[in-house]
């Protein structure tokens, strides 16, 4: 029992940074309707930022760590959010309206190159930075193994709490929200009343971009740890998150998220630590071949 | 007059003073840094502000060019007409004569010893690529199922090999079909279930099962070995005569002295064999009903359906007939390295695989065969030119600017030549006494 609460807590904390990442792809998914192989890259990348500008204040002007965290979780959403914006100007504004596999293919393209940038400019080794942060809250004690709660992970879950939150006002209740969900419904007929689509796709990656780089410095925070090979991995689970929780649907992104790491913990925990990403993998295939519009999704249907 | 001409300047300084701003936005901690650990273990930070400055420069001036370009006199355009690109019909049988002389020039050349790792690596691993490329393109290029596991079945075929032949005692012959037939096999059980998906689920779902079977590969140890990885199985025979040094060797045999290379001209003339096969397959099957039902299909799967067309029959057969070619490569890999790993076949693999299809463009066999010697052989050239260490430090790998450069090169092929991709289509019957004037 205890072990399950312990696992619990873990699977909610890694679930919130997979649901981050998976709002980028929903969001993307939504307004263009491409799958942005290279999100789970810009996450990788922004962890990088995060970690240069965290040991960039606390070594060369030595800032304390906590006050460091906050600027640098600040400013590398900034940075991110510059880089994809580039990247969408770059590599897909010119492909819409081509032919349907093109924008996946140059996504393709742009997650190598992200993924191979960072290993020549940064090298190819894991990344660690010393541990900050990381005092307990015993939640149960006495018993046979002690549950704890770690104030990173409080930090964690009430940041992605906290974003989500803003991210609904934003969407839900700003001029940039209503032209944004326009855009998803019918990005034609959007333009024609006035709203001007190309700022607003860009904007989708800004605010995707954004909030995977709070997912990066979550990440940093809570490994410690971070390589240039670590996009890969996350981006696939985060997308399975997204396409678990119905693609195109906010909501969907997050409790896919959630589930995806409450799935991961337990079955390290309680099958085999070998094959957790074999579960992942398999509940984005089953999923897209059973479920194709996922748990909170609109289905998609198919106009000639 | 003055005003006119200097506008377009003035203008192109003040784009490229913000795409200067731009990059170095981007270039800011990633470039501008860097992170190692120390002796204790520490990251430490080394400032890399002069790489940083020539990035920004890079930027202002690539900008500024642009900007000029782009305000120049548009009647130039004019001159810009496609001009009607020749029929070369000597191209394909001098670049077969080229193929078959090459390792036997090397060999006369170089002598058996230096000419080892051209015979191999230039030779052997080009050819088993091009064979890949080959073997992709029916699936993506000719029928636009975009297959982003396809290094899975290359694993089929490796594995297959690798497990089947001590167990079985076959010799490699026999094992070559059995193998592309296994990851055939394999093409048809993942096809199978993702063929209602659309494209880039599809894509998405072949790239899933492709990393399943990677990890079973690592954590199966009891029949793959994991990591470790297979070897020690039984090697290439020249028809049933081993090329070992020994009475009983090829070598021996021939009358000639016994040298590695001998092994790998006969493995580079057996890969030449196959992906010619492969060529032939594809390009006769073209002409055929399947051949053509696979390109209406890529063009309109709605249109296809209505016309009657057995669109899940269609699919499966593009995709086992581009693992089965997969597979073969596969069991040619299992012997050309003598060791099979899972770190063979990951994604950075299929992303290579793709990469090549993708950059030979025109979805001609040619550019194809062409992409696959850029991307493989560059990063071997590369590491030839030591001189490029001295200006890079010591720790310089070739292979991850390659794998920048073909990033970049796949982005910019989308980007302006997106039809690129797939097969043009020849029209089979033309009216008239010069059908060279169509293309």
């Amino acid at each position: 029992m205890e072990i399950f609460l312990q696992q619990l807590i873990n699977g909610v904390t890694l679930g919130s940074i997979y649901g981050l990442i998976a709002i980028g792809y929903t969001m993307v998914f939504g307004i263009i309707g491409m799958v942005n192989f290279a999100h789970g890259d810009v996450f990788m990348l922004s962890a990088f930022i995060a970690l240069l500008l965290l040991l960039l204040l606390t070594q060369g002007f030595g800032v304390a760590e906590g006050p460091a965290f906050v600027v640098v979780l600040f400013a590398s959403m900034a940075l991110t959010a510059l880089w994809n914006f580039v990247i969408e100007r770059v590599a897909y504004r010119r492909l819409r309206g081509s032919f349907r596999l093109a924008p996946l293919i140059s996504a393709i393209g742009m997650s190598t190159f992200l993924a191979n940038f960072v290993t020549v400019t940064q090298g190819p080794n894991n990344k660690s930075i010393p541990p900050f942060l990381d005092k307990v809250i015993a939640i149960t004690s006495g018993g046979a193994y002690d549950v704890t709660l770690s104030y990173k992970q409080i930090l964690i879950v009430a940041v992605t709490a906290a974003l989500l939150a803003a991210f609904w006002y934003v969407v839900q209740k700003t001029p940039l929200g209503r032209a944004q969900r326009a855009c998803e419904q019918d990005a034609k007929m959007a333009a024609l009343l006035g709203v001007d689509v190309d700022r607003t796709i860009a904007l989708t990656f800004v605010i995707g971009a954004a909030l995977a780089a709070v997912a990066g410095s979550l990440f940093l925070l809570h490994y410690g740890v971070v390589k240039s090979s670590d996009g890969f991995v996350p981006g696939v689970k985060a997308f399975t998150a997204a396409v678990l929780g119905g693609i195109g649907s906010l909501p969907g992104a997050v409790l896919g998220g959630m589930a995806i790491g409450l799935i991961e913990t337990m079955w390290g925990q309680y099958f085999s630590s070998d094959y957790k990403d074999v579960a992942a993998f398999s509940i984005l295939a089953v999923t897209l071949i059973f479920m194709p519009s996922g748990l909170l999704g609109r289905p998609d249907v198919e106009k000639v | 007059m003055l005003s006119a001409a200097a506008s377009p300047f003035s203008r192109a300084l003040k784009e490229s003073a913000l795409a200067t701003l731009i990059v170095a936005g981007l270039a800011f901690p990633i470039i501008a840094f860097r992170a190692d650990p120390d002796f204790n273990n520490l990251l430490e930070l080394s400032a890399r502000w002069p790489l940083f400055l020539a990035f920004c420069a890079l930027g202002f001036g690539l900008r500024f060019l642009l900007s000029l370009w782009e305000s120049r006199p548009k009647a130039a355009l004019a001159l810009a007409q496609a001009t009607t690109g020749k029929q070369r019909k000597w191209l394909a049988p001098a670049a077969l004569a080229a193929l078959v002389a090459y390792p036997l020039l090397i060999l006369a050349l170089l002598g058996p010893q230096a000419a080892l790792k051209w015979v191999d690596t230039f030779g052997v691993q080009i050819l088993l690529y091009v064979l890949l490329g080959w073997g992709l393109n029916i699936t993506v290029g000719l029928a636009g199922l975009l297959d982003l596991g396809y290094v899975a079945f290359y694993a089929v075929g490796a594995y297959g090999y690798a497990l089947l032949a001590p167990l079985t005692g076959l010799s490699f012959w026999a094992l070559l079909p059995v193998c592309g037939l296994l990851a055939a096999f394999w093409g048809f059980c993942i096809g199978f279930p993702v063929l209602r998906l659309r494209g880039d689920y599809l894509a998405i779902v072949t790239l899933a099962f492709g990393e399943m079977l990677r990890i079973v590969a690592v954590n199966w140890d009891a029949v793959t070995k994991g990591e470790a990885g297979l070897y020690g199985f039984p090697g290439l025979t020249f028809f049933g005569l081993p090329f070992i040094p020994g009475p009983r060797g090829f070598a021996a045999h021939f009358g000639v002295a016994f040298a590695g290379v001998h092994k790998l001209i006969f493995l580079y003339y057996l890969v030449l064999a196959i992906a010619l096969l492969a060529n032939f397959v594809s390009i006769r099957l073209r002409r055929l009903p399947l051949g053509r039902a696979w390109e209406a299909l890529r063009e309109d799967e709605i249109a296809c359906r209505a016309l009657g067309l057995d669109t899940a029959k269609i699919k499966l057969t593009a995709f086992a007939l581009g693992a089965f070619f997969a597979g073969v490569a596969g069991c040619l890999f299992a012997l050309r390295q003598g060791f099979v790993s899972p770190s063979s076949f990951t994604f950075t693999e299929s992303a290579t695989i793709l990469a090549i299809v993708v950059l030979g463009g025109g979805g001609s066999q040619f550019g194809v065969a062409m992409a696959a010697a850029l991307i493989v052989g560059s990063s071997e050239l590369l590491r030839e030119l030591t001189f490029l260490k001295a200006i890079f430090g010591e720790n310089f790998d070739p292979t991850q600017y390659r794998m920048l450069l073909v990033g970049i090169a796949m982005v910019a092929m989308m980007n302006f030549r997106p039809r690129g991709l797939v097969s043009m289509r020849q029209p089979t019957i033309t009216l008239g006494p010069e059908p060279e004037a169509r293309s």
